[in-house]
Parts: structure tokens; C-alpha cells; sequence
């Protein structure tokens, strides 16, 4: 059973790191969640990106952040990757596949997946 | 929306919009009905905002955070023969009780009723993108109850945030394993 002792275990592995991570966050990664990305599929975007991110042991550089209808609700699912000194890349109709695949050639590798992006529609 | 849980999503944003620091939501079911209520501590909406919410042609700039959401979520319960009620107080008005309270019924085995879906997903979204809201989230069934307070856990953690990735997957698990019913 998942129990508060778990939590407090977390607590305890978490708090040095939690200082060490402070003042870093290099990358951020946000997602639109307003009516208009909700409906079009963004909760499951989200949830790959939260998930594939730590999964790829980016969590000290990488922060996964929401935000509200930024106006182009045609191309929604919309994710912003917005990376220190480098210019905003907006990947539209996105996808957990997609996400996948952002985190790894992206996030990871460092080239932005230029077909996905919002000058290729 | 595909799914009753995304209109609840979209209507608890509406809430983190409308700048609460503590949001309820609370899920009853019957055998016939569903049942399920946002109640926030936000700003609130005037009478006049009220009365205008769930018409999406009347948006004007200031309704603008509302749009389609209010009329998506009341064409899916009235589809089912269920309606949509909210109550808000404006803090110009109600300084100490300010808030909204936006509440939906649903009956269930109208062949256009939307299932609730991915209820977890919901809430780990919400959590995750506004850990710093006290967020409540209760959902009643006929023969058990599934429960997640934030405050609680956030006494356990100290200064550990909600959002953080191991905390969050704390939560989905959580919340699985009570409808699992795997906690006996």
C-alpha cells in the first residue's frame, strides 16, 4: 500500500538535491493547457513530457511548466521549448509519441525537430 | 472532450485563473447519476459575468478566461439530461468569502453520456502544474470513497515540492491503487 512513509522517504532522498537544483533549469518546456489544448489531446503530452524527462535524467536541467491558450488553438496540442540564450521553438500538433521524441532528439540531443515545429505547417 | 475528466480539468484551471490558493473538487456517483463540483476561493465573477459565462458568443475581453469551456461542459451534462449550475461571490463584494463554486450533474446511462475517463490523470496534471494550490480532491462511489489532500502531503514532504517528479508519481499511484481497491 502506498503509505505517508513513502512520502517522507522521498522527502529525505530529495532535499539535498532539491538545493543542488536551485538557480539551474536551463531548459523549459511548456505545454498549453487552456480549453483549447485540453481538447485537443495536451493532458496526455504533458503527462510523456513530465514523465520522459525524468526518464531521461534531464530533471536538474529540464522544467516542465503549464500555460493558457497563447492564440493558436488550431494547432493545438502546442508545446514552447524555451532554452537559455537560444531562440523559442514551438512544436504544434503534438503528441505523447511526439513528446518522445522531442525529449530524446531535443532535449537531449540538442537539435530541435524542425518538422514539428510551427514554421512547417 | 472526449472525456468528463478534461471538462473537469479545463473547469479547475478556470480556478487557478481565477487566483484560489485552495480548490475542492468532489465527484458523487450513483448507479443512475455523476455528480461533480469545482468549488475555489478565487476572485470570483460578478452577477453580471455570471450571467454571461455559458454563452460563448458573449465573450468579451474580461470573459475572455472563460470562452468555451463553461458551454462544452454544459452541453455534455444537459446531452445527458443533466444541467450545470455555478454560484460565485465577487471578493469586491465578499472580501472574507470570496470564490466559485461551478457544479455539473450527469446521469449516466444516457447514451450521450461522456465517461469520466482518466480521473488520476486529471488531478496529477493539476497538481503538477499548481503545486502550490491546496487542492482537495474526494470522489464518492457506491461502495468506496477515493480521497487525495495536498496539505497533508505537503506537511510530510517539508520543502519538498509537489511537482517533483517522484512526488507526482507518489500521487498517481496513490490515487490507482484506491480505485484499484487494492488498500485493504
Amino acid at each position: 500500500m502506498k503509505s505517508l512513509a513513502e512520502l517522507a522517504a522521498i522527502k529525505e532522498k530529495m532535499q539535498n538535491k532539491v538545493i543542488m537544483r536551485e538557480g539551474t533549469g536551463d531548459i523549459r518546456v511548456v505545454v498549453g493547457m487552456a480549453t483549447c489544448g485540453i481538447a485537443a489531446g495536451a493532458r496526455p503530452v504533458l503527462n510523456a513530457f513530465v514523465e520522459g524527462v525524468n526518464e531521461a535524467g534531464l530533471s536538474d536541467k529540464v522544467t516542465v511548466t503549464q500555460t493558457g491558450c497563447i492564440g493558436i488553438c488550431q494547432f493545438e496540442p502546442v508545446v514552447e521549448v524555451f532554452e537559455a540564450g537560444k531562440e523559442k521553438t514551438t512544436y504544434v500538433k503534438m503528441t505523447a509519441e511526439k513528446a518522445k521524441e522531442v525529449i530524446e532528439k531535443h532535449l537531449k540531443g540538442g537539435t530541435p525537430i524542425s518538422e514539428y515545429t510551427i514554421s512547417n505547417v | 472532450m472526449k472525456e468528463l475528466s478534461l471538462n473537469i480539468l479545463d473547469i479547475a484551471q478556470n480556478s487557478v485563473k481565477a487566483g484560489a490558493d485552495r480548490i475542492n473538487i468532489t465527484i458523487e456517483e450513483t448507479d443512475e447519476t455523476l455528480a461533480f463540483s469545482v468549488e475555489d476561493n478565487g476572485c470570483g465573477m460578478t452577477p453580471e459575468l455570471l450571467a454571461s459565462v455559458t454563452d460563448p458568443f458573449c465573450t468579451t475581453r474580461t470573459t475572455r478566461k472563460v470562452g468555451l469551456g463553461i458551454p462544452l461542459l454544459k452541453l455534455a451534462a444537459e446531452q445527458t439530461g443533466g444541467k450545470v449550475s455555478i454560484t460565485s461571490k465577487p471578493v469586491s463584494l465578499y472580501p472574507d468569502s470570496h470564490g466559485t463554486k461551478t457544479s455539473a450533474l450527469f446521469y449516466k446511462k444516457h447514451m450521450d453520456y461522456t465517461p469520466l475517463g482518466d480521473i488520476v490523470s486529471t488531478v496529477v496534471t493539476l497538481v503538477q502544474g499548481q503545486p502550490q494550490i491546496s487542492w482537495s480532491f474526494v470522489h464518492k462511489m457506491k461502495d468506496k470513497t477515493v480521497e487525495l489532500r495536498t496539505d497533508e502531503l505537503k506537511e510530510v514532504l517539508g520543502g519538498v515540492p509537489l511537482n517533483n517528479f517522484e512526488v507526482i508519481s507518489w500521487i498517481d499511484a496513490y490515487l490507482k491503487e484506491q480505485y484499484d481497491g487494492e488498500q485493504e
